[in-house]
Formats: structure tokens, C-alpha cells, sequence
């Protein structure tokens, strides 16, 4: 394995930054023109397709144990603390780095289409380099600190991004949702990476993980949580997950990169990276794995009933991240990770069909207003169906092999219930997406087809979207189930990097199981098709036969309004209390009174002095003679 | 002679533009910037030919480009000899403050072009203020220092009594007299520690030699037998009173309400100044002065201090978030951010030390380049009110990109400065059971920050742009420079801060080591 270009890895997607950020900011060379508009699209995109490649061809000459260092510099070294900036190029980075990069050469390609008339063109691939540069330092490092300045550098684009609309000022209130959301659980990751350091006496993650034998259990379960708390936050998992749905109201690309196929999965990618840190600890791991299985859950139910196109797919993504956790809580690591690289194209296959059909309706967003849409998009319909049918895990599709391998695995750990839970999740998925992709592309047109005229994206956007959807097809084959093959490329091929419990089933269980959740599939995707074409009414009936329940659901169980009423209310309050009454009526009275009567005194004094300085010196003077005589004489 | 030079080249600069006429003010212009240029090519020097190994701190001969001489030598019969030295030298804790005041003293050099009533006696005031910051962390003389030290106070009221907003002279009353207040319980410590210790103890009473010198009063085997700061309860009284006279500069939670009324009316450079630089000296002398002269005090009151830093963290964030002016907003950020430092210090851990010291530097740069980017749109709108302002992100990008970046940085996002300070207070704080605590609630701090910044930067940069702000215009030359200098500074001290902690490590561990082993063995002081 060479990794002489590695570095250029990194610092490419920096320098397109850094060139689009300066030329545009001080709009040098026209830089913020119509007419720069490709040179800027496809700089950035150039930046982010050569890492890729550098990527490709490290991969390609090299073995699943092989692994790497590429050190740039020491960042801060005290006493034994000692932070470098060093990536670590292992199969689990260099996987997630391919994903990372590939989807997003992608998504800035679509981009270049999709931004076309944004006056705020440039700005928009500033972040997205710079979002990439972030996301491959979280991934490639080989320490906590490092990965948590990638952490952060998310966490910054996601505001810039979300908020990249700034006139919309739901925009910045979603915006700043996400990051401050974030920032709670970046505290608890803190507190968990400092537990981690004063008992390991090391951040670098190899030193982490061999050291997990001889730390006390207790710590080990406080620095996990407080790690997994962190990975809540990004991750969008229980209790942290509200701000994820809101941010889809940053532009509907960075939804598919950023909210869907990257960013958020960093949490799991992290617990993974710490995998024999986290299953030390089995009180830990059933936490998980319950935030898992109850966020798969609860985001399923939610999305059941959204009417915003980007909505669905955000509760849809939530719900797959709480899969994902699922499958680490129960020691299937590398499974997670195979759910994170499958998720990756279809949903951002999805996310992208949902900008395409955007752009068609002229920024309509909510399904209710849509339908037929398949005669006018049919490039869109197409790619967005197969990609439906992935997530929904038709069989043989990607979703199929990642999420069933999540249902086995959970189901062979023994933990029936949350099998029973997740497997009742996935027949939810598959109604949920077969229902938004009949209420857009089926049945009669909501919209005044005259007046809209709906029309098929240019080749830039749809090509991306062929790209993933052939993806969406085919990736699922790197992880054969264990009945059909006795290799399991991803998990062998993770192997070195991440470890994974040991399977105790018969063939003849995951057969069954494999049956089971195929036809769950199909019975969800049927029962989707079939409600929201012919059978409205039905579900009309349904809704008021049961509308107490469906209002709940509706409402997201008012789990925004019981955190406004319990935290953002009293803070509020107590904020505008300690300014109001103690600060104003206390420290300034108390401590502004002496003031006020000197400067009253002064005032009287400027009859008699012409300045202070004389009464500064005399005071001075009889100040220090008067505290030497004090201290002689005592 | 370097430090003098260091020291002295602004004051004679003042001396030549009190001979220049009235009506050349911009001849006063560029004799400032000259002078404080020269200071920055000073202390790159400086830093070119510093030796990281030495610590420096108790030991007088591990200062560098020291400069000592008798300035005054009495013989006072059998109180021994009195002697008052002219003693500069520097270590890692002083050099990242030459550093800051260098540049932040330049960028305010910049900042004050606009200032165009009474040029000259402006320009002579700032001079003398530099000269008396950069002397302030450069002695090592008790007597020296204070001498600095009371120098700062008088240029400072007259530049916001005289260049003020309108409350300027309250705010300049209040000011002078807090700090005052706390120079003259600083006077009375620093004369009993005089009496208390000798540079050559054993001789006989006649030959003793009373020496202001801090770094013979840093090492205990100087404390003279039977004198007053012998007794540890007379030591912890010293402790208390002359922490008060710091903790008033820093400002520490309650004497804070002084800086508040000091910002508001404080024009722009100055405002620059009391952020950057002014409010460092507090902390300053308390790594300079109280850790190592008061070891023992110092461990039996860490936690209190400690808890003093977090309130200041708390209450701060609090104060702030309610606050409808942008500059005092920015300012109660400030108490909230120094509160770090005290948290950091009263850990006595490695990384808190650090991470204090950095905070120093780095709140230096961050609190200036916010005091400036309020300055920037003060000019052009003549109010402060954050609620009055409303999408200037569309009219003035350029202005709204690096506000917002000043803004993350004072939040404490990794890459920038501030982080690395915060995280290493937090850090060095948490492995220490004393402090354990108070780091877990410290970090409600670093949130509310959050909150409050992006708040402030949603109402007056997003949403449709108030009409009333059509015409103004995006950042002048001047200005971007400014800020894109100290943005660069924080930048750079956020992706690479071993270049200035590798300064720091010798002599912060020696501190360390200081306090705690006197600590344990002032038990058998009495």
C-alpha cells in the first residue's frame, strides 16, 4: 500500500475552499458571474473527484489488514497529551472515504444543475469542500481530537448549509436548531473523550482500543455513553433527533450529502471505530442497541404521515441511523457499517429524485399537490423507484442484504423483542415509501398541469441519479448472507479494522428469516401502492376511525413542543431573570452607587481642580506613605 | 537592551509628537503606527531567539534577555539594605503576552485612524498606555511593576473620559476607581512582602538586602524568620487582598460591572485594547504573581477560585444573552470567557495551566476582532441595538462572513483558537478531582455561548435585508485588514497551537511544579 498521494486527499477539497472562498468573497475575476458559474461547479467538483481517485487507487493495491499513517504535523503536545494531525488509513476509513468522496463528486455534479440560478452559487460549493475536507478529517483521523475537529467542521457546515437561504428566517431557526442540538451532544462526546484520556492516557484510538482490558468497568460504560450521547446528536438518534427533519430546509442536495448519506451516519462510523471499546461494556451495548431499535421505530411511525416530500425521506433517515445502532448494539459493527455504505446511494438517490421533482413543481414540496408525476419525470421516477424499493428491502436490492443482515443479526443475539420491533419498523418503511412514491408519481395530477408544466431534469442532475440507483441495485451483493455464501466481502473485509460478535444461529433460522422479512417487503410496499393509489379513501376512513392516534403521529408526538416547554422556556425565562433582576438590580445599584458619588464628587471637586492627575498623585502619595508607616509600625 | 527598547520605543514616540504641531494629524498617525510596528518587528525577534527550555518563573537566571540594574540602594541601619531594581526579563508565560500586546496594540494603532478629535493627545495617550502594558509583563521588579501598572490607569481614564460615548465620564470614574481600589491593595501586599523578604537570608540584619524583586520572593527559603508573612494566617489575608486588586482587572464576578460601562462608552481602538489586552493583566499577575509567591494560599483557595471561574463562565453567558447591545453583549462575553482562565489556573494541572495561558492569548485576539466588527457597523449606523439591524449579510458579505467567524471562534468552534484553550481548561480541570465538578458545569457555558451568538448573528446579518441599510457599504481596506490579520492570528492558533504552547510548556510545568511542592511543604511553615 503507498500512500505518498494520501495527503493530497486531504488537502484538496481545502484548496478548493480556500480558492472559490477567496475569489468569490472579494468577487475577484468575476468570480461570482453567470459566466465563472461552471469553472466554480467543476473546480470544486475536481477537488473532491481527484481524492477520490487517489482513494480508488489506494484501495484497489491494498489488503483488508493493511493500514496506514499519514502524519502532517503535531498539533499540541503537553506532558503526555499529544495530538497530532495524523490520518489512519485503514479498509474501514479508506471504505467510508470512497462513499464519502464518491457520492459527494456526485452530489456536486447534481449541484452544478440544481444551483444553476442561485445567485449564491459559489457559496454553496465553498461549503461543500469545505464540508468534505471535514468529513474526511473525521474519518481518516487517527485520534479522537482529530476526529472531533472533523466533528465540529460538520457540524459548521450543516449551520452554513441549512442556513444557506438566510433571507428565510425558518432557514436560520433550523440552522440554528442543528447546531445547537449538536453542541449538547458535543459536550457529552467531550466529557467522554476526557474520561477516555485520563483513564487510557491516550486519544489515539489503537491505544484506546487496546487498552479497553484494563480500564474499570464503570468507566468504560460513563466514556461510551458519553461518547454515544455525542453520537445522539449527530447522528440524530433519541433523544437528540428533532433537528434533523428541520434541517431540510437547507437546500435539497446537502439534504442527500450532508443529512442523509454522510454526515449523520459519523456516529455510527464512530461507535465502529471504537467497536472493542464499546462492546467491553454489554450495559452499554443494549443502551444502544434500544436507542437504536426505539428511534428505527418511533421515525418510522412519524414518517408514516408527513406531506413534505424531503420530511418523509428525514424521517426515513432517522429511522435507518437507528437501524444502524441497532446492529452495533447488538456487535454487529461491520453490519453497520455495510447499512451505513448501502443507505448511502439509495438515500441520496431518493434526496436528489426529490430535488428533481422539486425543481419540476417549481419548489413545491408537499405530496399532497403532486401525483402523475411519472409520465413527466421519467428518469426521476424511475431512479427514484428503484431506490425506493432498496430502502424498503425488496429482495435482492441493496437495503434487502444490509437490513435483513440487521434483523438476523439482532434477532440471533436474542433480543426477540427488538427483532419484533425492528421487523414491524421495516414493514412501516416499505408502506411509508411506496406511499410517497405513489402520491408523487401515481394516481391523478394535484396541480394545475397547464399552469406548472413539469419537466425532466438536465443530464447533469439525472446522471447522478443513475449512478446511485444502479448502486442501489447492486451494492448489497458485497455483503452476501451467510446461507447463501460462505464469503461476506464487507465483513471480511472490515474485519481487521472492526470486530463483530459471534453469530450463534442454524441456516435453516435465516432462511426463515430471510423469508420473513422479504415478504414484509412486499406486503409493505403493496399495501403502500395499493392504499395511496385506489384505496384513498380508505385511508381517509382509517385516519378518522382512528384520528386520536393519528393526530399523535402527526403531531411527531409533540416531542418539539415538550422540549420547548421543558427546556427552551425555562432557559429563556432564566436567562432574561438573571439580567433583569440581579444583574440591573443588584450588581449595577450596589456596585454603580460608590461611582455615582464619586463622580459626584468629582463634579464638585472640577470647581476647585482643573484636572484629576493632582488628586490621583496626592492620593497616591499619602496611600503609600500612609501604608509604609503601617507596616513599619505595627 | 532589547526589552527597554520594547518598552520605551512608544513613549518616545509620544515625546516626538509633542513636537509636532497641532494640525498634522496624520503625521501623529503614522508616528503611532511606526512605533507599535517596530514593537511587533521587536518581538518577533523575540521569539526568534527564545530558548523553550528554560522555564524561567523562580529562577532569575533561566529569564531571558534579561536587564537588571540597582536603581535604588539604601542602607536603612538594622532593617538592612533597601533595594529597588530595574529587573525585566522574560519567560513563557510573559512572551505570549508580548506577543498579543504587540499585535493587538498595532491593530489598535490601525483602528484609531478614524479618531479625529484632539488627534494628539490621543495618540500620546495610546503611546503611553502601550509602553505601560508591554512594561507590566515585562518586570519582575514588585516596584517596577506597579509602576506600570498604575501608568496604564491614567492614559486608560483619559481615553475614555475624553474619547468616550456619552456616559464617558461615568464610565471613566467607574473604571478608575474600581482598578484604583485594587492598585491599593495590591501597594499595601506588595510592601509587606517587601519587609518579608530578603534576597540573602542567613546574613547578618544590617547586610540583608529588602529586594522588590518578584522572583526572590517566588523562592520561600527568602522569608525572612518572624516577619509579618511568615504566619500562614497573615499570608492567606495577603493572599485574598492582593487576589482582589487582580480579580477587579479581569474582571472577576462580583467587581465585574465596571466593564460593561467601560466598553459602552470606550471608543472602538479602545475598547480594542481593554478586551485584548487590559483585562489579561489580571490573570497575568496572578500566574506572575500570586501562583508563585503565595504557592500554599493558592492550593487552599483553588477551588474557590475555581468556582469563581465557572460563575464567571455562567453568569456571564447569562448576562449576555439577555443584553440588546451589541458591544455589551460582547463585553459580559468577555467575563463569561475569563472565567476559564480562573477554572483553568485552579486546576493546577498541566493542561489547565496551558490551556489558561492560552485563553489568554487567545481571548486577546477573539474579543478584538469582535470589539472591532462592532466598531464596523457603529460607524455606519450610529447605534448598537441588536434588534435594530436585520439582514446586513446581503448588503455587506464580506463584513457578515468574518463576524460570523469572530462569532464561532468566541463559541469555542475547534480549528480556532478558542477551542483549544476551552478544551484544554476543560481537560486539565476534569482530570483533577478538585475541580472535576466544576468542569461538568462549566461546559453549560460553552453552550449558552452558542446560543447567544448565533441568536445575535440571526437577527442583525439574516432575514430580508431593513431597508434603511440598503446603502451601506461592505468593509473598507482598513478594516478588512484588520480583521483578516487577527482572523489569520486565530486561525493559525487554532490549527497549529503547539507553535505557541511549545513557548509556554517549560515554564507552565515549572509553575506547576512550584506550586505544588511548596504546597506540601509549607506544612512545616508557620
Amino acid at each position: 500500500m503507498t500512500l505518498d498521494l494520501f495527503s493530497y486527499v486531504i488537502l484538496l477539497p481545502v484548496a478548493g475552499f480556500l480558492v472559490n472562498g477567496l475569489l468569490g468573497l472579494f468577487n475577484l475575476a468575476g468570480w461570482r458571474s453567470e459566466a465563472r458559474k461552471p469553472v466554480v461547479g467543476w473546480l470544486a467538483s475536481a477537488a473532491i473527484l481527484v481524492p477520490f481517485l487517489i482513494l480508488l487507487q489506494i484501495f484497489i493495491g491494498m489488503a483488508a489488514q493493511d493500514k496506514g499513517f499519514v502524519t502532517l504535523y503535531n498539533w499540541l503536545t503537553i506532558e503526555t497529551l499529544q495530538v497530532n494531525i495524523s490520518y489512519q488509513v485503514d479498509s474501514l476509513s479508506v471504505l467510508m472515504g470512497l462513499m464519502v468522496t464518491g457520492i459527494g463528486f456526485l452530489i456536486h455534479v447534481y449541484s452544478i444543475g440544481y444551483m444553476k440560478h442561485d445567485p449564491g452559487f459559489w457559496r454553496f460549493f465553498v461549503y461543500l469542500n469545505l464540508f468534505i475536507f471535514s468529513m474526511l478529517n473525521l474519518i481518516f483521523a487517527d485520534n479522537l481530537m482529530l476526529l472531533f475537529l472533523g466533528w465540529e467542521g460538520v457540524g459548521l457546515c450543516s449551520y452554513l448549509l441549512i442556513g444557506f437561504w438566510y433571507q428565510h428566517a425558518f432557514a436560520n431557526d433550523a440552522a440554528i436548531k442543528a447546531f445547537v442540538m449538536n453542541r449538547i451532544g458535543d459536550f457529552a462526546f467531550l466529557i467522554g473523550m476526557f474520561l477516555l484520556f485520563t483513564s487510557a492516557g491516550s486519544l489515539n484510538f489503537d491505544a484506546i482500543n487496546q487498552s479497553v482490558g484494563a480500564l474499570d468497568p464503570t468507566t468504560l460504560f460513563l466514556a461510551g455513553l458519553f461518547l454515544f450521547i455525542g453520537a445522539t446528536g449527530k447522528s440524530a438518534q433519541i433523544p437528540l433527533y428533532t433537528w434533523l427533519p428541520d434541517a431540510m430546509a437547507g437546500p435539497t442536495p446537502v439534504s442527500a450529502l450532508i443529512h442523509a448519506a454522510t454526515m449523520v451516519t459519523a456516529g455510527v462510523y464512530m461507535v465502529a471505530r471504537l467497536s472493542p471499546l464499546f462492546s467491553a461494556s454489554p450495559e452499554l451495548m443494549v443502551v444502544i442497541a434500544v436507542i437504536g431499535g426505539l428511534t428505527a421505530f418511533l421515525a418510522a411511525t412519524i414518517g408514516l404521515f408527513q406531506n413534505d416530500i424531503k420530511k418523509v425521506l428525514a424521517y426515513s433517515t432517522v429511522s435507518q441511523l437507528g437501524y444502524m445502532f441497532l446492529a452495533a448494539g447488538v456487535g454487529a459493527f461491520p453490519v453497520a457499517i455495510f447499512h451505513v455504505f448501502t443507505h448511502a446511494f439509495f438515500k441520496a438517490c431518493l434526496f436528489l429524485g426529490s430535488g428533481s421533482v422539486i425543481h419540476a413543481m417549481h419548489e413545491e414540496q408537499d405530496i399532497r399537490n403532486m401525483g402523475g408525476l411519472r409520465k413527466y419525470l421519467p428518469q426521476t421516477y424511475l431512479t427514484f423507484f428503484i431506490a425506493t424499493l432498496a430502502l424498503a428491502g425488496f429482495p435482492l436490492t441493496a437495503g434487502f442484504f444490509s437490513k435483513d443482515e440487521i434483523l438476523f443479526r439482532t434477532f440471533a443475539s436474542g433480543n426477540y423483542l427488538l427483532w419484533g420491533l425492528a421487523l414491524f419498523s421495516a414493514l412501516l418503511t416499505a408502506v411509508y415509501m411506496m406511499r410517497l412514491t405513489s402520491l408523487t408519481f401515481y394516481g391523478r395530477e394535484r396541480f394545475d398541469a397547464g399552469h406548472k408544466h413539469p419537466h425532466e431534469s438536465p443530464a447533469l442532475m439525472t446522471l447522478p441519479l443513475w449512478v446511485l440507483a444502479a448502486g442501489a441495485l447492486t451494492v448489497g451483493f458485497l455483503g452476501l448472507p451467510g446461507v447463501v455464501s460462505h464469503s461476506n466481502w464487507i465483513t471480511e473485509w472490515l474485519s481487521p479494522a472492526v470486530i463483530t460478535a459471534e453469530v450463534h444461529a442454524t441456516h435453516t433460522t435465516e432462511w426463515i428469516l430471510i423469508g420473513l422479512g422479504s415478504v414484509i417487503a412486499l406486503t409493505g410496499l403493496f399495501a403502500g401502492w395499493k392504499l395511496y393509489t385506489t384505496g384513498l379513501e380508505t385511508v381517509t376512513r382509517l385516519k378518522s376511525g382512528l384520528s386520536g392516534l393519528y393526530n399523535l403521529v402527526y403531531n411527531k408526538y409533540f416531542v418539539d413542543e415538550l422540549y420547548d416547554r421543558l427546556v427552551v422556556g425555562p432557559y429563556t425565562r432564566l436567562s432574561e431573570s438573571v439580567l433583569a433582576k440581579i444583574e440591573n438590580r443588584f450588581f449595577y445599584p450596589v456596585f454603580g452607587w460608590t461611582s455615582s458619588a464619586v463622580s459626584g464628587f468629582a463634579d464638585t471637586l472640577r470647581y476647585i481642580q482643573t484636572g484629576y492627575t493632582p488628586v490621583y498623585l496626592t492620593l497616591f502619595i499619602i496611600g503609600v506613605i500612609g501604608l509604609i508607616s503601617l507596616i513599619l509600625f505595627i | 537592551m532589547i526589552l527597554s527598547a520594547l518598552i520605551f520605543i512608544p513613549m518616545l514616540a509620544a515625546l516626538l509628537l509633542i513636537l509636532v504641531p497641532k494640525e498634522k494629524t496624520d503625521l501623529f498617525r503614522w508616528i503611532a503606527l511606526a512605533a507599535s510596528s517596530i514593537q511587533l518587528v521587536l518581538v518577533a525577534f523575540l521569539i526568534q531567539n527564545y530558548d523553550q527550555s528554560l522555564a524561567g518563573i523562580n529562577q532569575a537566571e533561566t529569564y531571558q534577555f534579561v536587564e537588571k540594574f540597582d536603581w535604588i540602594r539604601v542602607s536603612a541601619g538594622s532593617y538592612g539594605i533597601l533595594e529597588i531594581t530595574y529587573f525585566l526579563g522574560v519567560d513563557g508565560l510573559s512572551l505570549p503576552m508580548l506577543i498579543l500586546t504587540a499585535l493587538v496594540g498595532l491593530i489598535g494603532v490601525i483602528s484609531s485612524f478614524t479618531i479625529d478629535k484632539h488627534v494628539k493627545g490621543y495618540f500620546i495617550s495610546y503611546l503611553i498606555l502601550l509602553s505601560a502594558m508591554t512594561g507590566v509583563f515585562v518586570a519582575l521588579d514588585f516596584f517596577l511593576f506597579y509602576l506600570f501598572w498604575e501608568l496604564m490607569l491614567i492614559p486608560m481614564y483619559f481615553l475614555i473620559g475624553i474619547w468616550g460615548g456619552p456616559r464617558r465620564e461615568y464610565a471613566a470614574i467607574k473604571f478608575f476607581l474600581y482598578t484604583f481600589i485594587g492598585s491599593l491593595l495590591m501597594l499595601l501586599v506588595i510592601i509587606g512582602l517587601y519587609f518579608s523578604y530578603v534576597t540573602n537570608p542567613g546574613a547578618a540584619p544590617e547586610q540583608m538586602v529588602h529586594s522588590f524583586s518578584m522572583v526572590s520572593m517566588m523562592n520561600q527559603q527568602n522569608l525572612l524568620p518572624g516577619s509579618l508573612l511568615s504566619a500562614e494566617h497573615w499570608r492567606h489575608i495577603a493572599f485574598l487582598l492582593m487576589f482582589l486588586g487582580f480579580a477587579v482587572k479581569i474582571p472577576m464576578f462580583p467587581f465585574h460591572t465596571w466593564l460593561p460601562d467601560a466598553h459602552v462608552e470606550a471608543p472602538t481602538p479602545i475598547s480594542v485594547i481593554l478586551a485584548g489586552v487590559l483585562l489579561k493583566m489580571g490573570t497575568y499577575g496572578l500566574v506572575r504573581v500570586m501562583m508563585p509567591v503565595f504557592p500554599e494560599s493558592w492550593l487552599y483557595f483553588a477551588w474557590g477560585i475555581g468556582l469563581f471561574g465557572v460563575i464567571n463562565i455562567l453568569y456571564g453567558a447569562l448576562a449576555a444573552m439577555g443584553q440588546t447591545d451589541l458591544k455589551k453583549l460582547i463585553a459580559y462575553s468577555s467575563v463569561s470567557h475569563m472565567g476559564f482562565v480562573l477554572l483553568g489556573l485552579a486546576s493546577l494541572s498541566t493542561e489547565g495551566v496551558t490551556g489558561a495561558v492560552y485563553q489568554m492569548f487567545s481571548h486577546g485576539l477573539i474579543s478584538a476582532m469582535l470589539f472591532l466588527a462592532v466598531g464596523v457597523i457603529y460607524d455606519r449606523a450610529h447605534h448598537r441595538e441588536i434588534d435594530g439591524f436585520g439582514g446586513l449579510a446581503k448588503q455587506m458579505p464580506v463584513y457578515a462572513g468574518w463576524t460570523l467567524f469572530a462569532f464561532f471562534a468566541s463559541l469555542g468552534l475547534p480549528a480556532l483558537s478558542g477551542f483549544v484553550a476551552e478544551a484544554l481548561v476543560f481537560m486539565g480541570s476534569f482530570s483533577q478531582p478538585v475541580t472535576q465538578n466544576l468542569a461538568i458545569v462549566s461546559t453549560l457555558g460553552m453552550l449558552i455561548t452558542a446560543i447567544y451568538y448565533l441568536w445575535t448573528y440571526q437577527k442583525v446579518f439574516t432575514g430580508e435585508l431593513n431597508p434603511k441599510y440598503a446603502g451601506y457599504p461592505d468593509l473598507t481596506g482598513r478594516e478588512l485588514t484588520m480583521l483578516s490579520v487577527l482572523g489569520a492570528a486565530i486561525l493559525i492558533a487554532g490549527i497549529y497551537p503547539s507553535l505557541l504552547t511549545d513557548l509556554m510548556t517549560s515554564s507552565v510545568n515549572h509553575l506547576n511544579d512550584l506550586v505544588k511542592s511548596a504546597g506540601t511543604a509549607s506544612a512545616g511553615l508557620n
